[in-house]
Protein backbone atom coordinates (compact mmCIF):
# COMPACT_ATOMS: atom_id res chain seq x y z
CA UNK A 1 0.00 0.00 0.00
CA UNK A 2 3.11 2.14 1.13
CA UNK A 3 5.04 1.83 -2.04
CA UNK A 4 1.75 2.10 -4.40
CA UNK A 5 0.60 5.56 -2.47
CA UNK A 6 4.41 6.65 -2.95
CA UNK A 7 4.12 6.05 -6.55
CA UNK A 8 1.18 7.98 -7.30
CA UNK A 9 2.15 10.82 -5.30
CA UNK A 10 5.39 10.69 -7.50
CA UNK A 11 3.47 10.77 -10.76
CA UNK A 12 1.32 13.03 -9.14
CA UNK A 13 4.01 15.43 -8.48
CA UNK A 14 5.57 14.98 -12.12
CA UNK A 15 2.12 15.68 -13.79
CA UNK A 16 1.89 18.71 -11.60
CA UNK A 17 4.94 19.98 -11.94
CA UNK A 18 4.91 19.65 -16.00
CA UNK A 19 1.43 21.57 -16.06
CA UNK A 20 2.94 24.59 -13.95
CA UNK A 21 5.08 26.42 -16.51
CA UNK A 22 2.03 26.13 -19.22
CA UNK A 23 -0.14 29.00 -19.89
CA UNK A 24 -3.93 28.13 -18.68
CA UNK A 25 -5.45 27.79 -21.77
CA UNK A 26 -3.11 25.19 -22.98
CA UNK A 27 -4.41 22.78 -19.67
CA UNK A 28 -8.19 23.70 -20.78
CA UNK A 29 -7.70 23.23 -24.07
CA UNK A 30 -6.08 20.15 -25.53
CA UNK A 31 -4.55 21.69 -29.04
CA UNK A 32 -0.83 20.35 -30.37
CA UNK A 33 0.96 22.20 -32.41
CA UNK A 34 0.56 20.83 -35.37
CA UNK A 35 -3.49 21.16 -35.52
CA UNK A 36 -2.52 24.79 -34.91
CA UNK A 37 0.07 25.05 -37.77
CA UNK A 38 -2.89 23.66 -39.93
CA UNK A 39 -4.83 26.23 -39.34
CA UNK A 40 -6.84 27.12 -42.72
CA UNK A 41 -8.68 30.20 -44.10
CA UNK A 42 -11.10 30.53 -46.87
CA UNK A 43 -11.89 33.45 -48.86
CA UNK A 44 -13.40 33.40 -51.88
CA UNK A 45 -11.90 30.84 -54.49
CA UNK A 46 -8.58 30.96 -51.80
CA UNK A 47 -7.09 28.88 -49.47
CA UNK A 48 -4.79 30.13 -46.64
CA UNK A 49 -1.80 27.81 -44.98
CA UNK A 50 -0.98 29.16 -41.78
CA UNK A 51 2.48 27.82 -42.20
CA UNK A 52 2.67 29.55 -45.32
CA UNK A 53 1.98 32.55 -43.44
CA UNK A 54 4.62 32.53 -41.49
CA UNK A 55 7.24 34.30 -43.44
CA UNK A 56 5.37 37.44 -44.23
CA UNK A 57 4.11 37.47 -40.34
CA UNK A 58 7.65 37.71 -39.32
CA UNK A 59 8.80 39.99 -41.82
CA UNK A 60 6.00 42.61 -41.78
CA UNK A 61 3.85 42.24 -38.64
CA UNK A 62 6.05 40.75 -35.47
CA UNK A 63 7.36 44.46 -34.91
CA UNK A 64 4.00 45.02 -33.31
CA UNK A 65 1.95 41.87 -32.47
CA UNK A 66 5.03 40.04 -31.76
CA UNK A 67 6.02 36.68 -32.31
CA UNK A 68 3.87 34.88 -30.12
CA UNK A 69 0.48 36.86 -31.37
CA UNK A 70 0.35 38.43 -28.22
CA UNK A 71 -0.08 41.93 -29.70
CA UNK A 72 3.53 42.57 -27.30
CA UNK A 73 6.03 43.39 -30.33
CA UNK A 74 9.16 45.58 -29.67
CA UNK A 75 7.24 48.94 -30.62
CA UNK A 76 4.23 47.96 -29.19
CA UNK A 77 5.48 49.90 -26.07
CA UNK A 78 5.98 53.30 -27.63
CA UNK A 79 2.22 52.75 -28.58
CA UNK A 80 0.32 55.23 -26.50
CA UNK A 81 -3.56 54.63 -26.49
CA UNK A 82 -5.87 56.17 -27.08
CA UNK A 83 -4.06 58.41 -29.89
CA UNK A 84 -2.43 54.83 -30.57
CA UNK A 85 -4.65 51.82 -30.10
CA UNK A 86 -2.21 49.01 -28.53
CA UNK A 87 -1.62 46.17 -31.04
CA UNK A 88 -4.18 43.61 -31.10
CA UNK A 89 -3.20 40.24 -29.20
CA UNK A 90 -4.43 37.71 -31.69
CA UNK A 91 -4.47 34.93 -28.98
CA UNK A 92 -7.76 36.78 -27.36
CA UNK A 93 -9.85 35.59 -30.37
CA UNK A 94 -10.95 39.14 -29.83
CA UNK A 95 -12.16 41.29 -32.70
CA UNK A 96 -13.06 44.79 -33.45
CA UNK A 97 -14.39 44.52 -37.12
CA UNK A 98 -16.80 41.72 -37.53
CA UNK A 99 -19.43 40.97 -39.71
CA UNK A 100 -20.75 38.63 -36.99
CA UNK A 101 -22.66 38.75 -33.93
CA UNK A 102 -20.86 40.25 -30.23
CA UNK A 103 -19.24 37.51 -28.54
CA UNK A 104 -18.64 35.29 -32.06
CA UNK A 105 -15.55 34.81 -34.05
CA UNK A 106 -15.48 37.06 -37.37
CA UNK A 107 -14.90 35.26 -40.67
CA UNK A 108 -12.38 34.89 -42.19
CA UNK A 109 -13.33 37.29 -44.70
CA UNK A 110 -13.44 39.62 -42.16
CA UNK A 111 -9.66 39.42 -41.06
CA UNK A 112 -8.72 39.13 -44.82
CA UNK A 113 -10.74 42.73 -45.19
CA UNK A 114 -9.17 44.01 -42.11
CA UNK A 115 -5.81 43.29 -42.92
CA UNK A 116 -6.23 45.06 -46.69
CA UNK A 117 -7.93 48.33 -44.56
CA UNK A 118 -5.86 48.81 -42.54
CA UNK A 119 -6.95 50.67 -39.38
CA UNK A 120 -7.05 54.32 -39.06
CA UNK A 121 -6.12 56.85 -36.58
CA UNK A 122 -3.50 53.44 -35.30
CA UNK A 123 -0.28 52.49 -36.42
CA UNK A 124 -1.61 49.43 -38.89
CA UNK A 125 -1.23 50.80 -42.47
CA UNK A 126 -3.06 49.54 -45.15
CA UNK A 127 -1.54 46.67 -46.09
CA UNK A 128 -2.71 46.21 -49.64
CA UNK A 129 0.79 45.45 -51.32
CA UNK A 130 0.01 41.88 -50.38
CA UNK A 131 -1.25 39.46 -53.35
CA UNK A 132 -4.99 38.24 -52.38
CA UNK A 133 -3.06 34.80 -51.49
CA UNK A 134 -0.70 36.14 -49.01
CA UNK A 135 -3.30 37.88 -47.35
CA UNK A 136 -5.35 34.87 -46.52
CA UNK A 137 -2.38 33.21 -46.06
CA UNK A 138 -1.66 35.53 -43.05
CA UNK A 139 -4.96 35.04 -42.19
CA UNK A 140 -4.53 31.57 -41.75
CA UNK A 141 -1.53 32.52 -39.46
CA UNK A 142 -3.50 34.77 -37.61
CA UNK A 143 -5.94 32.16 -36.60
CA UNK A 144 -3.81 30.04 -35.39
CA UNK A 145 -2.44 31.96 -32.30
CA UNK A 146 -5.63 31.77 -30.75
CA UNK A 147 -7.04 28.72 -29.04
CA UNK A 148 -10.62 29.58 -30.34
CA UNK A 149 -10.18 29.05 -33.87
CA UNK A 150 -7.33 26.48 -33.73
CA UNK A 151 -9.77 24.34 -31.20
CA UNK A 152 -12.62 24.39 -33.78
CA UNK A 153 -15.16 27.32 -32.90
CA UNK A 154 -17.02 28.43 -35.82
CA UNK A 155 -17.43 32.15 -36.74
CA UNK A 156 -21.03 33.63 -35.72
CA UNK A 157 -23.29 33.85 -38.56
CA UNK A 158 -22.95 37.06 -40.37
CA UNK A 159 -25.65 39.67 -39.76
CA UNK A 160 -27.91 40.01 -42.52
CA UNK A 161 -27.86 43.63 -44.26
CA UNK A 162 -30.75 44.47 -46.43
CA UNK A 163 -30.10 46.58 -49.91
CA UNK A 164 -29.60 50.17 -48.90
CA UNK A 165 -32.58 52.33 -49.45
CA UNK A 166 -32.92 55.77 -51.20
CA UNK A 167 -32.20 58.21 -48.73
CA UNK A 168 -34.96 60.44 -48.16
CA UNK A 169 -35.53 63.45 -45.92
CA UNK A 170 -38.07 61.67 -44.28
CA UNK A 171 -35.19 58.96 -43.37
CA UNK A 172 -32.72 61.30 -42.29
CA UNK A 173 -35.55 62.40 -39.51
CA UNK A 174 -35.92 58.68 -38.54
CA UNK A 175 -32.46 58.24 -38.21
CA UNK A 176 -32.74 61.18 -35.75
CA UNK A 177 -35.20 59.63 -33.70
CA UNK A 178 -33.34 56.34 -33.47
CA UNK A 179 -30.28 58.33 -32.67
CA UNK A 180 -31.93 60.21 -29.51
CA UNK A 181 -34.01 56.44 -28.68
CA UNK A 182 -30.84 54.49 -28.35
CA UNK A 183 -29.02 57.62 -27.44
CA UNK A 184 -25.90 57.18 -29.22
CA UNK A 185 -24.99 60.89 -28.19
CA UNK A 186 -24.02 59.74 -24.50
CA UNK A 187 -20.63 58.76 -26.23
CA UNK A 188 -20.58 60.12 -29.47
CA UNK A 189 -21.83 63.64 -28.60
CA UNK A 190 -25.10 65.19 -30.06
CA UNK A 191 -23.34 66.58 -33.21
CA UNK A 192 -20.99 63.59 -33.21
CA UNK A 193 -18.11 64.83 -32.38
CA UNK A 194 -16.72 62.55 -29.86
CA UNK A 195 -18.19 64.87 -26.53
CA UNK A 196 -20.41 63.21 -25.38
CA UNK A 197 -21.40 62.78 -21.18
CA UNK A 198 -19.55 59.68 -21.21
CA UNK A 199 -16.68 59.99 -23.66
CA UNK A 200 -14.05 60.95 -21.61
CA UNK A 201 -14.14 57.95 -19.42
CA UNK A 202 -13.83 55.39 -21.74
CA UNK A 203 -11.68 52.39 -21.41
CA UNK A 204 -11.11 49.14 -23.62
CA UNK A 205 -11.36 45.43 -21.88
CA UNK A 206 -7.80 45.48 -20.92
CA UNK A 207 -8.07 48.64 -19.09
CA UNK A 208 -6.64 51.35 -21.46
CA UNK A 209 -7.85 54.48 -22.89
CA UNK A 210 -9.88 54.74 -26.12
CA UNK A 211 -11.87 57.69 -27.58
CA UNK A 212 -14.85 57.24 -29.11
CA UNK A 213 -15.42 57.98 -32.98
CA UNK A 214 -15.72 61.61 -34.04
CA UNK A 215 -17.46 62.15 -36.97
CA UNK A 216 -16.86 65.27 -37.70
CA UNK A 217 -13.01 65.11 -38.13
CA UNK A 218 -13.14 63.69 -41.02
CA UNK A 219 -11.34 60.81 -40.17
CA UNK A 220 -12.31 57.15 -41.31
CA UNK A 221 -14.09 54.79 -39.21
CA UNK A 222 -11.88 52.22 -38.11
CA UNK A 223 -13.82 49.17 -39.67
CA UNK A 224 -14.76 50.81 -42.96
CA UNK A 225 -16.15 54.10 -44.21
CA UNK A 226 -18.75 52.87 -46.39
CA UNK A 227 -22.97 52.96 -45.87
CA UNK A 228 -22.82 49.10 -45.12
CA UNK A 229 -19.75 49.39 -43.40
CA UNK A 230 -21.15 51.85 -40.97
CA UNK A 231 -24.64 49.88 -40.71
CA UNK A 232 -22.32 46.90 -39.74
CA UNK A 233 -20.53 48.52 -36.91
CA UNK A 234 -23.30 49.35 -35.00
CA UNK A 235 -25.09 46.53 -35.79
CA UNK A 236 -22.19 43.84 -34.25
CA UNK A 237 -20.67 46.45 -31.75
CA UNK A 238 -16.74 46.73 -31.77
CA UNK A 239 -15.83 43.51 -29.47
CA UNK A 240 -12.78 44.70 -26.89
CA UNK A 241 -14.25 48.29 -26.64
CA UNK A 242 -17.10 49.77 -24.95
CA UNK A 243 -19.05 50.30 -28.67
CA UNK A 244 -21.87 47.66 -27.99
CA UNK A 245 -24.05 46.02 -30.26
CA UNK A 246 -27.29 47.32 -31.41
CA UNK A 247 -28.87 44.55 -33.26
CA UNK A 248 -31.63 43.27 -30.72
CA UNK A 249 -32.63 47.09 -30.52
CA UNK A 250 -32.59 48.76 -34.24
CA UNK A 251 -34.34 47.06 -36.69
CA UNK A 252 -32.66 46.27 -40.37
CA UNK A 253 -34.57 49.10 -41.90
CA UNK A 254 -34.33 51.67 -38.83
CA UNK A 255 -30.83 50.77 -39.32
CA UNK A 256 -30.40 52.59 -42.56
CA UNK A 257 -32.31 55.78 -41.29
CA UNK A 258 -29.28 55.81 -38.81
CA UNK A 259 -26.63 55.54 -41.27
CA UNK A 260 -27.54 58.55 -42.94
CA UNK A 261 -28.65 60.55 -40.55
CA UNK A 262 -24.63 59.66 -38.89
CA UNK A 263 -23.89 60.35 -42.32
CA UNK A 264 -24.63 64.01 -41.93
CA UNK A 265 -22.43 64.54 -39.26
CA UNK A 266 -19.19 63.62 -41.43
CA UNK A 267 -17.40 65.91 -43.23
CA UNK A 268 -17.53 63.97 -46.02
CA UNK A 269 -19.87 65.18 -48.65
CA UNK A 270 -23.00 63.29 -48.94
CA UNK A 271 -25.92 63.09 -50.42
CA UNK A 272 -27.68 62.95 -46.98
CA UNK A 273 -25.64 65.95 -45.75
CA UNK A 274 -26.63 68.00 -48.08
CA UNK A 275 -30.18 66.80 -47.80
CA UNK A 276 -29.92 67.71 -43.50
CA UNK A 277 -28.45 71.50 -44.82
CA UNK A 278 -31.96 72.02 -46.30
CA UNK A 279 -34.01 70.72 -43.69
CA UNK A 280 -32.46 72.47 -41.56
CA UNK A 281 -31.78 69.28 -38.81
CA UNK A 282 -31.08 70.62 -34.76
CA UNK A 283 -29.03 68.51 -33.13
CA UNK A 284 -31.18 65.95 -30.36
CA UNK A 285 -31.92 67.35 -27.33
CA UNK A 286 -29.70 65.58 -24.53
CA UNK A 287 -31.68 66.52 -21.82
CA UNK A 288 -35.09 65.42 -23.46
CA UNK A 289 -36.63 62.26 -21.21
CA UNK A 290 -35.33 59.08 -23.45
CA UNK A 291 -38.41 58.25 -26.11
CA UNK A 292 -40.53 55.33 -24.78
CA UNK A 293 -39.24 51.94 -25.98
CA UNK A 294 -39.53 50.31 -29.59
CA UNK B 1 -6.02 -5.60 0.97
CA UNK B 2 -5.07 -3.37 -2.12
CA UNK B 3 -7.92 -4.37 -4.27
CA UNK B 4 -10.87 -4.99 -2.48
CA UNK B 5 -10.12 -1.15 -0.49
CA UNK B 6 -9.73 0.04 -4.66
CA UNK B 7 -13.06 -1.37 -5.86
CA UNK B 8 -14.59 -0.39 -2.45
CA UNK B 9 -13.84 3.12 -3.35
CA UNK B 10 -14.74 2.77 -6.86
CA UNK B 11 -18.18 1.51 -6.19
CA UNK B 12 -18.76 3.87 -3.46
CA UNK B 13 -18.22 6.81 -5.86
CA UNK B 14 -20.02 5.19 -8.24
CA UNK B 15 -23.06 5.11 -5.79
CA UNK B 16 -22.49 8.58 -4.89
CA UNK B 17 -22.16 9.61 -7.90
CA UNK B 18 -25.98 7.81 -9.13
CA UNK B 19 -27.30 9.30 -6.20
CA UNK B 20 -26.13 13.01 -6.80
CA UNK B 21 -27.71 12.51 -10.27
CA UNK B 22 -30.62 11.42 -8.72
CA UNK B 23 -31.49 13.89 -6.34
CA UNK B 24 -30.01 17.02 -7.99
CA UNK B 25 -32.47 17.00 -9.92
CA UNK B 26 -33.30 20.96 -10.41
CA UNK B 27 -35.35 22.57 -7.08
CA UNK B 28 -36.23 19.10 -6.14
CA UNK B 29 -36.21 18.12 -2.67
CA UNK B 30 -35.46 14.50 -2.35
CA UNK B 31 -34.17 12.51 1.07
CA UNK B 32 -30.61 12.40 1.49
CA UNK B 33 -30.02 15.89 -0.02
CA UNK B 34 -28.50 18.81 2.44
CA UNK B 35 -27.27 21.89 2.90
CA UNK B 36 -24.82 24.38 4.09
CA UNK B 37 -25.82 27.37 5.99
CA UNK B 38 -23.88 29.83 7.86
CA UNK B 39 -23.45 33.64 8.38
CA UNK B 40 -20.73 36.16 7.03
CA UNK B 41 -19.37 38.54 8.87
CA UNK B 42 -17.09 41.92 9.02
CA UNK B 43 -14.17 41.75 11.66
CA UNK B 44 -13.88 45.53 12.20
CA UNK B 45 -15.32 48.84 11.41
CA UNK B 46 -17.41 48.80 7.90
CA UNK B 47 -15.41 51.21 5.22
CA UNK B 48 -17.00 53.81 3.79
CA UNK B 49 -18.36 53.64 0.94
CA UNK B 50 -17.86 56.42 -1.65
CA UNK B 51 -21.36 58.11 -2.92
CA UNK B 52 -21.57 58.19 -6.88
CA UNK B 53 -21.98 61.60 -8.43
CA UNK B 54 -24.42 60.55 -11.68
CA UNK B 55 -25.02 64.19 -12.77
CA UNK B 56 -23.61 63.39 -15.99
CA UNK B 57 -26.90 61.45 -16.56
CA UNK B 58 -30.23 63.78 -15.46
CA UNK B 59 -32.26 60.46 -15.67
CA UNK B 60 -29.74 58.43 -13.29
CA UNK B 61 -29.51 61.89 -10.92
CA UNK B 62 -33.06 62.17 -10.13
CA UNK B 63 -33.54 58.85 -9.52
CA UNK B 64 -31.40 58.97 -6.64
CA UNK B 65 -32.37 62.71 -5.95
CA UNK B 66 -33.54 61.83 -2.26
CA UNK B 67 -31.39 58.44 -2.38
CA UNK B 68 -27.57 59.10 -3.40
CA UNK B 69 -26.52 56.22 -4.75
CA UNK B 70 -22.85 54.65 -3.11
CA UNK B 71 -20.40 52.06 -3.93
CA UNK B 72 -21.03 48.77 -3.20
CA UNK B 73 -17.91 47.13 -2.91
CA UNK B 74 -17.89 46.14 0.94
CA UNK B 75 -21.98 45.88 1.91
CA UNK B 76 -22.29 45.39 5.96
CA UNK B 77 -25.39 45.24 7.41
CA UNK B 78 -26.93 44.50 10.43
CA UNK B 79 -24.77 42.81 12.90
CA UNK B 80 -21.63 43.05 11.06
CA UNK B 81 -23.39 40.84 8.05
CA UNK B 82 -21.69 41.15 4.82
CA UNK B 83 -24.11 40.95 1.87
CA UNK B 84 -22.99 39.81 -1.09
CA UNK B 85 -20.63 37.23 -0.51
CA UNK B 86 -20.50 34.57 -2.73
CA UNK B 87 -20.34 31.01 -1.28
CA UNK B 88 -19.52 28.08 -3.63
CA UNK B 89 -18.08 24.30 -3.26
CA UNK B 90 -14.89 24.46 -4.08
CA UNK B 91 -13.36 20.83 -3.37
CA UNK B 92 -14.87 17.42 -2.77
CA UNK B 93 -18.26 18.43 -5.86
CA UNK B 94 -18.28 15.47 -8.28
CA UNK B 95 -20.10 18.01 -10.85
CA UNK B 96 -23.86 17.71 -10.94
CA UNK B 97 -24.93 16.38 -14.22
CA UNK B 98 -27.88 18.99 -14.14
CA UNK B 99 -27.28 22.17 -14.10
CA UNK B 100 -29.73 24.49 -12.18
CA UNK B 101 -33.01 25.71 -14.25
CA UNK B 102 -33.84 28.77 -12.42
CA UNK B 103 -32.64 31.61 -14.24
CA UNK B 104 -31.60 34.78 -12.34
CA UNK B 105 -31.83 38.14 -13.34
CA UNK B 106 -29.43 41.17 -13.21
CA UNK B 107 -31.45 44.11 -13.40
CA UNK B 108 -30.45 47.61 -14.63
CA UNK B 109 -31.70 49.38 -12.14
CA UNK B 110 -31.79 53.36 -11.09
CA UNK B 111 -28.12 53.15 -12.94
CA UNK B 112 -27.20 50.27 -10.56
CA UNK B 113 -26.94 46.96 -10.97
CA UNK B 114 -29.27 44.68 -9.10
CA UNK B 115 -28.12 42.62 -7.52
CA UNK B 116 -24.52 44.07 -7.43
CA UNK B 117 -22.74 40.20 -7.83
CA UNK B 118 -25.26 37.50 -9.23
CA UNK B 119 -23.63 33.91 -8.72
CA UNK B 120 -24.64 30.95 -10.89
CA UNK B 121 -23.68 27.61 -12.43
CA UNK B 122 -21.68 27.28 -15.57
CA UNK B 123 -24.05 26.83 -18.20
CA UNK B 124 -26.75 28.39 -16.22
CA UNK B 125 -29.11 30.76 -18.16
CA UNK B 126 -29.25 34.27 -16.68
CA UNK B 127 -31.39 37.13 -17.70
CA UNK B 128 -30.25 40.54 -17.68
CA UNK B 129 -33.01 43.32 -17.93
CA UNK B 130 -33.12 46.99 -17.97
CA UNK B 131 -35.73 49.17 -15.56
CA UNK B 132 -34.44 52.46 -16.25
CA UNK B 133 -35.56 55.28 -18.94
CA UNK B 134 -31.93 55.81 -19.72
CA UNK B 135 -29.52 53.16 -22.90
CA UNK B 136 -27.27 50.62 -20.95
CA UNK B 137 -24.67 49.06 -22.36
CA UNK B 138 -24.16 45.36 -20.71
CA UNK B 139 -20.40 45.10 -20.84
CA UNK B 140 -19.58 41.83 -19.43
CA UNK B 141 -15.62 41.27 -19.48
CA UNK B 142 -14.19 37.73 -19.08
CA UNK B 143 -10.55 36.59 -19.85
CA UNK B 144 -11.46 34.66 -23.35
CA UNK B 145 -8.80 32.08 -22.27
CA UNK B 146 -11.00 30.11 -19.83
CA UNK B 147 -13.60 29.66 -22.85
CA UNK B 148 -15.90 32.20 -21.72
CA UNK B 149 -16.28 34.85 -24.12
CA UNK B 150 -16.65 39.00 -23.74
CA UNK B 151 -19.39 40.38 -25.43
CA UNK B 152 -20.87 43.89 -25.52
CA UNK B 153 -25.02 44.63 -25.79
CA UNK B 154 -26.82 48.17 -25.71
CA UNK B 155 -29.70 47.88 -23.79
CA UNK B 156 -31.62 51.57 -25.03
CA UNK B 157 -35.23 52.02 -22.89
CA UNK B 158 -37.48 49.26 -23.54
CA UNK B 159 -35.22 46.79 -24.69
CA UNK B 160 -35.70 42.57 -23.75
CA UNK B 161 -34.25 41.11 -21.90
CA UNK B 162 -30.83 39.15 -22.68
CA UNK B 163 -30.85 36.00 -21.84
CA UNK B 164 -27.15 34.64 -21.56
CA UNK B 165 -24.48 31.96 -20.02
CA UNK B 166 -21.17 31.09 -19.44
CA UNK B 167 -19.17 28.25 -20.33
CA UNK B 168 -16.69 27.89 -17.82
CA UNK B 169 -16.32 28.49 -13.81
CA UNK B 170 -14.84 32.60 -13.41
CA UNK B 171 -15.42 35.42 -11.86
CA UNK B 172 -16.41 38.39 -14.34
CA UNK B 173 -16.16 41.86 -13.94
CA UNK B 174 -19.12 43.33 -15.83
CA UNK B 175 -19.39 47.16 -16.15
CA UNK B 176 -21.56 49.46 -18.24
CA UNK B 177 -19.44 51.89 -20.35
CA UNK B 178 -21.82 55.16 -20.67
CA UNK B 179 -22.27 55.05 -16.81
CA UNK B 180 -18.77 53.99 -15.22
CA UNK B 181 -19.20 53.25 -12.09
CA UNK B 182 -21.99 51.12 -12.39
CA UNK B 183 -19.83 47.53 -11.82
CA UNK B 184 -20.77 44.44 -11.29
CA UNK B 185 -19.68 40.56 -11.28
CA UNK B 186 -20.91 37.43 -12.27
CA UNK B 187 -19.42 34.94 -10.12
CA UNK B 188 -20.02 31.33 -12.42
CA UNK B 189 -18.98 28.68 -9.96
CA UNK B 190 -19.22 24.42 -10.88
CA UNK B 191 -21.79 23.09 -8.46
CA UNK B 192 -24.39 24.65 -5.89
CA UNK B 193 -24.25 28.35 -4.66
CA UNK B 194 -25.54 30.57 -2.74
CA UNK B 195 -25.11 34.46 -1.88
CA UNK B 196 -25.51 35.86 1.32
CA UNK B 197 -28.23 38.39 1.74
CA UNK B 198 -27.99 41.78 3.55
CA UNK B 199 -27.58 39.88 7.27
CA UNK B 200 -24.92 38.12 5.58
CA UNK B 201 -26.87 34.57 5.76
CA UNK B 202 -27.08 32.31 3.36
CA UNK B 203 -27.87 28.88 2.87
CA UNK B 204 -26.65 26.16 0.04
CA UNK B 205 -29.35 24.03 -0.96
CA UNK B 206 -29.31 20.29 -2.93
CA UNK B 207 -25.94 19.23 -1.21
CA UNK B 208 -25.86 15.59 -1.25
CA UNK B 209 -23.91 13.76 1.44
CA UNK B 210 -20.46 14.23 1.79
CA UNK B 211 -17.21 16.23 2.82
CA UNK B 212 -16.26 19.28 1.36
CA UNK B 213 -14.48 22.09 0.76
CA UNK B 214 -16.38 25.17 1.14
CA UNK B 215 -15.07 28.74 -0.34
CA UNK B 216 -16.18 32.25 0.40
CA UNK B 217 -15.66 35.16 -1.98
CA UNK B 218 -15.58 38.86 -1.73
CA UNK B 219 -14.85 41.48 -4.67
CA UNK B 220 -12.78 43.29 -1.82
CA UNK B 221 -12.00 41.10 0.63
CA UNK B 222 -10.70 38.03 -1.42
CA UNK B 223 -11.26 34.46 -0.57
CA UNK B 224 -12.02 32.31 2.17
CA UNK B 225 -12.27 28.29 2.72
CA UNK B 226 -13.47 25.94 5.36
CA UNK B 227 -14.24 22.09 5.39
CA UNK B 228 -17.69 21.03 5.72
CA UNK B 229 -19.21 18.07 6.22
CA UNK B 230 -22.96 17.27 4.99
CA UNK B 231 -24.75 13.71 6.64
CA UNK B 232 -27.52 12.51 4.41
CA UNK B 233 -30.44 15.04 5.17
CA UNK B 234 -28.39 17.27 7.09
CA UNK B 235 -27.21 20.17 7.30
CA UNK B 236 -23.44 21.60 7.61
CA UNK B 237 -22.46 24.98 9.33
CA UNK B 238 -19.87 27.01 8.15
CA UNK B 239 -19.63 30.59 9.50
CA UNK B 240 -16.87 33.33 8.12
CA UNK B 241 -15.56 36.43 9.22
CA UNK B 242 -13.19 38.64 7.09
CA UNK B 243 -10.94 41.09 8.84
CA UNK B 244 -11.73 44.64 7.94
CA UNK B 245 -9.36 46.42 5.75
Amino acid sequence: MGTELRKWSLLLGAAAFLALPLPSWAQLTTIDLAQKLNTEAHVGKLTGHAKAGAADYRRYCVGCHGDLGDGNGEVAQWLEPPMWPKPRNFQLGVFKCRSTPTGTLPTDQDLFDAIGRGFDRSAMPIWNTFTNQQRVDLVAWVKHFSPRFSGGEKPGDPIQIPPEPEVTPERIKAGRDVFARVQCWKCHGVQGMANGPSASTLTDDLGRPIAAFNFAEGSRPKCGDTDKDIYRIFMTGLDGTPMPSFADNIKPDEAWDLVFYLRTFMAQNSKAKAMAKQLGLKPVDPNAPAPAGQ
Amino acid sequence: MKSPCKSLVVLSSVVLLCCAALILGPKVSAAGEGKISGTVKLDGTAPHMKGIDMSKDPFCAKAHASDPGHLETVVVGSGGGLQNVVLYISEGWSGSPTVATNVPIFDQKNCMYTPHVLAMDVNQKFSVKTSDATTHNIHPNPNPMTGNIPWNQSQPPGAAAVEKSWKAAEVIPVQCNIHPWMHGWFVVVKGPYATTDDSGNYTINNVPPGSYTVTAWQEDLGSQTQKVTVAAGGAGAANFTFKAK
